[in-house]
């Protein structure tokens, strides 16, 4: 073995080693932030653990969760939780979908158009809930009041009548543009020659967009999928700051904040906690599994 | 000819209806910030021609609670945003130029970590901050900002690092180079755009991030979101000062916005759609 050689493969080891350093004060604080209050939940989950009654801290087993799966509330949540994810990733990549379409197809102000669409994503939720339940869907002066007028029609009360849909519609609205970014940048990488050959061999717009469009499109949209499950699985601002919970708006992710900041019970605010999670992994199994496959690393 | 000129025609024009509709929400706030109460509430709606005022940001910004919250913000923000390159900057490097076989499976599970729904942890969260005198405090709502956003940071870094030439580094290292001069001197230059649109990315999300924000602050540690969230009670009713107050809040990160869309693409899609 000559020199070079040894020098290569202890350099190697040491670089090893020190990548491993490099690396570990990004996983220890993940670790530290993620799975030790993850555990700390799951313990709480099992006791009698209330915040106005310090020092009871009694192993009750599964009690906590024969409570929340009694409570009333539960259901609904669970429910909510899945609407809410289901018609927010339905509007916002069908819409997204069709403006990117229509963005694609523009000849004037392309870039101007990107500004239009892309500014919703950068409101914050506070913001927008707000701006639209008192500006937009309030209903004695409010823009689609007025809309309903010109028509003839009765105002809508939009938080009143329909709050989970109300909710879904604006947080739609702001991940609507992240959908619309990201199929476009996806659009316009899709090969010009390959639509050009199909459309010379006679394919109509519908089978061009079907057989070739849609197939390119097939991981951006994954990745939308799983982005913005994890982000509208955690809903709770746009909840807080318009209905402020109750059965017919409140997700899991409220029913956990009205458990422990409202009525003081950790035990069953925690076992709602680990429903929560365990729900999030049952999606992120198969989305993280299904997007990990496309992702080149 | 003429038929394919009509439909771009067509499809041009409805590309700029439907942009202008989704922009609507904001452009009509914005509009509302410059009427009086009164204005802003009648019915039917005033379009352009009321009494033009600056009044309503003149009444926010008097008001001191709102540059309490933007220093909060900018701290929070900034804090946590600095905090998760610290942190993720080494990370990737390793990633990128010392991979070995369980790089994958670390990038995954550090991306799978976001897939932890905050309220999975918010009770223990809120009773140690309790305990540490951490809650209501700017450093402990970045730190968890932070540990939030890293994933995001090292994926994003990771595939900016993975354009830069290894060799370049590896020169570096011949030649002495300390580890701190490799990241500082060789890869931080090259990097720049990367770095800088990771920043920023983060540092977007961290302004808007509205769970910890709201949950773990009060008084003296409510960023904007807080301040906004307050709207809520009866003083919505004020819609011309919503509207200001809105538009204050959500400017800074909307122009910055503007400017790293194109990253913003990359970054949150992992370097899978460019």
């Amino acid at each position: 073995m000559t020199a070079a050689a040894i020098s290569t493969g202890s350099g190697r080891t040491y670089l090893t080693l020190r990548a491993r350093l490099m690396i570990a004060p990004a996983v220890g604080l993940l670790l530290a932030i993620s799975i030790l209050p993850l555990t700390a939940t799951l313990w709480f989950s099992v006791i009698d653990y209330r915040l106005l009654t310090p020092g009871s801290s009694r192993f009750v087993g599964l009690a906590n969760y024969g409570r929340l799966f009694t409570d009333a509330a539960f259901l609904p949540a669970l429910l909510n939780s899945i609407i809410l994810v289901v018609l927010v990733l339905a509007i916002s990549i069908l819409g997204g979908l069709a403006l990117a379409l229509l963005i694609e197809g523009a000849k004037v102000g392309r870039g101007a158009l990107r500004l239009l669409v892309i500014s919703p994503f950068f409101v914050m939720p506070p913001v927008s809930a707000l701006l639209w339940k008192n500006l937009l869907m309030q209903p004695v002066a409010g823009f689609f009041a007025w809309i309903a007028a010109i028509f003839g029609m009765a105002p809508l009360d939009w938080f009143a009548r329909i709050p989970l849909v109300s909710i879904s519609i604006i947080v739609a609205w702001q991940w609507l543009p992240f959908a619309c970014l990201i199929l476009l940048t996806s659009l316009q990488s899709f090969d010009r020659e390959q639509r050009e050959a199909a459309q010379l061999d006679g394919a109509s717009a519908f089978a061009i967009f079907r057989h070739l469009v849609l197939p390119h499109l097939a991981r951006p949209i994954a990745i939308v999928v799983m982005m913005e499950t994890i982000f509208l699985l955690s809903l709770f601002a746009e909840i807080f700051v318009t209905t402020g919970g109750g059965p017919a708006s409140s997700n899991l992710a409220f029913l956990v904040y009205s458990e422990a900041m409202l009525r003081y019970d950790v035990g069953a605010a925690s076992a709602a906690g680990v429903v929560a999670v365990l729900f999030a992994n049952l999606l992120a199994f198969f989305l993280v599994r299904a997007v990990g496959r496309s992702l080149d690393v | 000819m003429r038929a394919r000129n009509t439909s771009s025609i067509v499809v041009t024009a409805l590309a700029w209806c439907a942009a202008l509709t989704v922009a609507f929400p904001l452009l009509w706030a914005l509009l509302t910030s410059f009427k009086t109460e009164l204005e802003a509430a009648s019915f039917p709606p005033q379009f352009l021609r009321f009494a033009w005022t600056l009044d309503n940001y003149r009444v926010v910004m008097a008001d001191g609670d709102y540059f309490a919250s933007l220093r909060n913000s900018l701290v929070i923000a900034g804090g946590s945003s600095a905090l998760a390159l610290l942190l993720g900057v080494p990370a990737a490097w390793a990633m990128a130029f010392a991979p070995t076989a369980r790089t994958r499976g670390t990038l995954l599970w550090m991306l799978s970590t976001k897939m932890l729904p905050p309220v999975g942890v918010l009770i223990p969260v809120y009773l140690f901050y309790r305990d540490w005198g951490l809650l209501d405090s700017a450093f402990g709502v970045a730190l968890l900002l932070a540990a939030g956003n890293l994933p995001i940071a090292v994926w994003m870094l990771f595939s900016n690092f993975r354009d830069v030439p290894a060799e370049i580094l590896e020169a570096a290292r011949i030649d002495g180079a300390s580890m701190l001069q490799e990241l500082v001197i060789v890869l931080a230059p090259m990097a720049l755009p990367g770095l800088a649109s990771t920043f920023f990315l983060i540092f977007t999300l961290a302004w808007n991030e509205a769970f910890w924000t709201l949950n773990l602050t009060s008084v003296d540690a409510a960023p904007l979101t807080a301040f906004i969230a307050a709207f809520s009670s009866p003083q919505g009713l004020f819609w011309a000062r919503l509207s200001a107050a809105s538009m204050l809040s959500i400017a800074p990160v909307l122009v910055i916005g503007w400017f790293c869309q194109r990253q913003l693409v990359r970054g949150l899609t992992f370097g899978a759609v460019k």
